[in-house]
Order: C-alpha cells, then structure tokens, then sequence
C-alpha cells in the first residue's frame, strides 16, 4: 500500500512544483484524506515527501536531506497523539454502543403494562429527554383496584436508571394493588434510603383507584400534585399531599387523601418535564397546561396525554430538556 | 447557560454564599463542586442566598440535598434564603422546606423589582 501512495504522492509533488495551480494544491488535499483514511502518520508522511524529492530532485544539497530527518523526529509525536485519538473515538464508540444496550435492559425490565379497567379509562406517555429515562410509572392492579407509581429519579443518566429498579423490586415485594399509598412510600424510602448516594432522590407520587367505589388514595414523597379535573364544575385542582422526598431520612410520616371521581372526572398524574416546559418567553405556566388538557377532556385518556404531550413539545420548539411523563385516569 | 457562585467566610465558623444564573443539569455540577471548597466543620452555619437564581430544576436541588445532608453531618447549619416564589414551590412541593431553613424572598425586594 504505501508504495501505491508513494507513486501517486510524487505524480502530485510533480505537478505542483512544475505548476503551482489551485487544481494541483487541491490534489493534495484529497491525498491527505486518503491518508487519514489509511491511519498514515505524519512522520510517514515527511518520509514519503522526501523519498518523492529524491526521485524528482536527487541533485538538492545534503544539508535539505538532513533537514527532513530532523522533521520526520519532531513529528513522531503528532503521530503518536493520532493514534491516542483514535483509539478514544473506538473507545467512545464502544461506549455509546452500551449506553445503547443498556437502556434497552432498562426499557425491558422496567416495562409497565396499563391495565384494562371496566369503568377506569387510562392514559399514559414518558418520553425521556436522552437515552435514559429518569422518570418511572409503574402499575399494580388485580380485578378492582389498580395501583399507580409515577416517580421522577433526581439525578439522571446510569445511576437513575440503577436507582429505578429499586423502587420496581421494592414495589414488586408488596401485596399488590390494595396496599394503602402512604405504606408503599414508606417502604420505599427505606428502602432507598439505606442505598443511595447522598446528592440523588427520588419524587414519587402513588395513588390507587377502587373501582367498586370510584375512590382514588393518594400520598405523595415530595412530588409534583396531580391535576384533579372535576366534571360537574368544569375546573382543575391540585391533588396537595405532604410528603418529604423519598432517600433524604430514614422516617417520614405521609399524609394520605382520597377523593371520589363521578363521570367524566379525571386525575392528571406528572413529572417536572410537565410543569417546567419552557419556550421563548419563559415559563409556560399551569394555566396554560389545565387549558391544553381541557380542550380535549372529552377524548380518550391515551389521545389525551398524547394531545398534551404534542401540544407543549411544540410551545417548546421541540426542545425537550427533561424526562416527560404524563398519566391520565378518567372515570367512565 | 451560566452560573455564578461566590463564597466567603465572614467570621469564624459563619459562610455566606450568592448564587446566580441557572442551576440545571449543566451547571449543577459547577455548584456542587464549589459547595465542596466548604471545610465544613463542627458548628459551622452557612447562609445561600439564590435572590439571583433565575432558574433551577430537580437537578439543582439535588445539589442543595446533598449539600445540606453533609453540613447537618458536620452538626452544622444550613439556610437558604432570598427564594424566589417559583424556587421556593419546588421546596414546597418536595417536602424539603420541612427539614430544611429555607427564607423565601421579602415583599420589598419584590416591590423594588418591579420598580
């Protein structure tokens, strides 16, 4: 191979020191991309420039080829930061390849499936901002009750992900869906509590619906309130539950509220993805939010949180800079 | 996209901090890592002022989280003060204005700034 280089590397030297047209130097910008393409250093280049000289002009006086030693040692180093820099794209590569991999474990093993309710219609949409989704929904349900976990992981990338799975084995470890919210929470904060680094927290916000008696419980560990769409008034109210952040102390006390739901009433359930939408001229605020939600209170929980997913991402010019998760129970 | 952060001890044991700009997932780790310059020793009270703070996300308070559970550790004391009304909903919200010694900001400030 490098002889082939050389032969066409002397053609060009020779054209250009017998012309020195801009069609000539151009040649050469295309060599030197062959070049990189083929890993040749820079000090292999200086010695195929001065292999060429000396075919083209062997009657140049010593000292010049002296020169070209010194040159062919200076640039050892470039050739060698090269190569350093190639192996860290391979490396960055490898990376990425994994991230990759890993999020698809994570979308596996945390995967939630909405549960069919004879008089619960439910909706629901998480979009991560990156490759890793920081926010995590998760259901439990048997034949009346359906329980649901909306939790939003602060600190993002790997390490939430990790994070995540704990409250997914902590919830798996409970007696399903009738557990009372504020004992989930509990549980939970222990158990993240105990495990997890010092700067990363969880929100969580858990509320279960009865179906035999339209009654929705709630507790909430420092979450963002649920939005409460009331049929009957044609008006939203937050769902205020005090609660402290899950992972911060070892014994918090919750407070637990329930609420029922007649016809046509819905509870909005979110992350801060939702609430901290940002466009142009700053902060979309809740009003905005509860008019875009009401505008389509008449359509499926699914087209719902859909509609209001599409509706804020353009508001934000399609720059999504948190982990969006939105879920929607309407009472049929 | 900035932050500025500026600590200074102005006695013994007694630290007074001005935080501006924007906290999120880019620049957090800048406050984090000039919150850990803090020798936090036994006693020690450091005051965080955020009047300049025009934004902050979960990722910020994560910062203040972590930071406030090191000085409690220390048997210190950690105030956080001059919040704005939308900073001091996300402590409300998060359970941590119940933990914490948060000051939100005074009406005057308010007034004069819309002057």
């Amino acid at each position: 191979m490098p002889q082939e280089f050389k032969r066409q590397y002397r053609e060009i030297l020779e054209q250009y020191t017998q012309r020195q047209t801009e069609h000539n130097l151009y040649e050469g910008q295309n060599f030197s991309r062959q070049l990189i393409q083929k890993n040749i250093s820079p000090e292999e280049v200086i010695s195929i420039h001065k292999a060429s000289l000396e075919e083209l002009m062997p009657e140049l006086p010593n000292n010049v080829w002296h020169s070209f030693d010194l040159l062919i040692e200076v640039m050892i180093r470039y050739g060698l930061a090269l190569k350093e820099h190639q192996t860290l794209i391979k490396k960055q590569e490898n990376f990425r390849m994994e991230m990759e991999l890993a999020s698809n474990v994570q979308q596996t093993l945390l995967k939630t499936k909405v549960p069919e309710m004879n008089s619960l219609d439910i909706g629901m949409i998480s979009v991560p901002a990156k490759e890793m989704n920081g926010d995590y929904t998760h259901f439990l349900n048997d034949d009346t009750t359906v329980g649901i976990a909306v939790a939003d992981v602060i600190g993002k990338g790997i390490p939430a992900a990790l994070c995540m799975s704990m409250i997914k084995y902590g919830m798996d470890s409970l007696n399903g869906a009738e557990t009372e919210p504020i004992v989930v929470l509990d549980v939970i904060n222990r158990i993240v509590e105990k495990s997890v680094s010092d700067s990363m927290f969880i929100s969580m916000f858990y509320g279960t619906y009865d179906t035999s008696t339209s009654v929705f419980t709630y507790a909430s560990a420092g979450h963002e309130p649920p939005l409460f769409y009331c049929a009957k008034s044609n008006s939203f109210s937050e769902l205020q539950a005090k609660g402290l952040l899950l992972g911060v102390i070892p014994n918090v006390k919750y407070e637990q509220h329930s609420i029922s739901l007649g016809k046509d009433d819905f509870v909005v359930m979110m992350t801060d993805g939702v609430t901290e939408c940002r466009s142009k001229e700053g902060f979309i605020d809740q009003k905005t939010v509860m008019d875009i939600i009401e505008s389509v209170r008449d359509q499926s929980a699914q087209d719902m949180v859909e509609y209001v997913f599409h509706k804020l991402e353009e508001l934000q010019e399609f720059e999504q800079r948190d982990d969006f998760t939105l879920v929607i129970f309407k009472k049929k | 996209m900035n932050i500025s952060v500026e600590l200074q001890t102005i006695a013994e044991l007694h630290i007074k901090g001005l935080i501006g700009g924007e906290i999120d997932a880019f620049t957090a780790p800048i406050l984090r890592e000039k919150l850990a310059e803090v020798t936090l020793q036994d006693n020690i009270h450091v005051e965080l002022n955020l009047q300049d703070v025009s934004y902050m996300d979960s990722t910020g308070l994560g910062v203040f989280v972590g930071f406030y559970k090191s000085v409690i550790a220390a048997n210190g004391h950690m105030e956080l003060t001059g919040l704005s009304s939308r900073l001091k909903r996300l402590f409300d919200i998060t359970g941590l204005v119940e933990i914490m010694d948060i000051q939100a900001r005074d009406e005057e400030v308010k007034i004069d700034e819309t002057v």
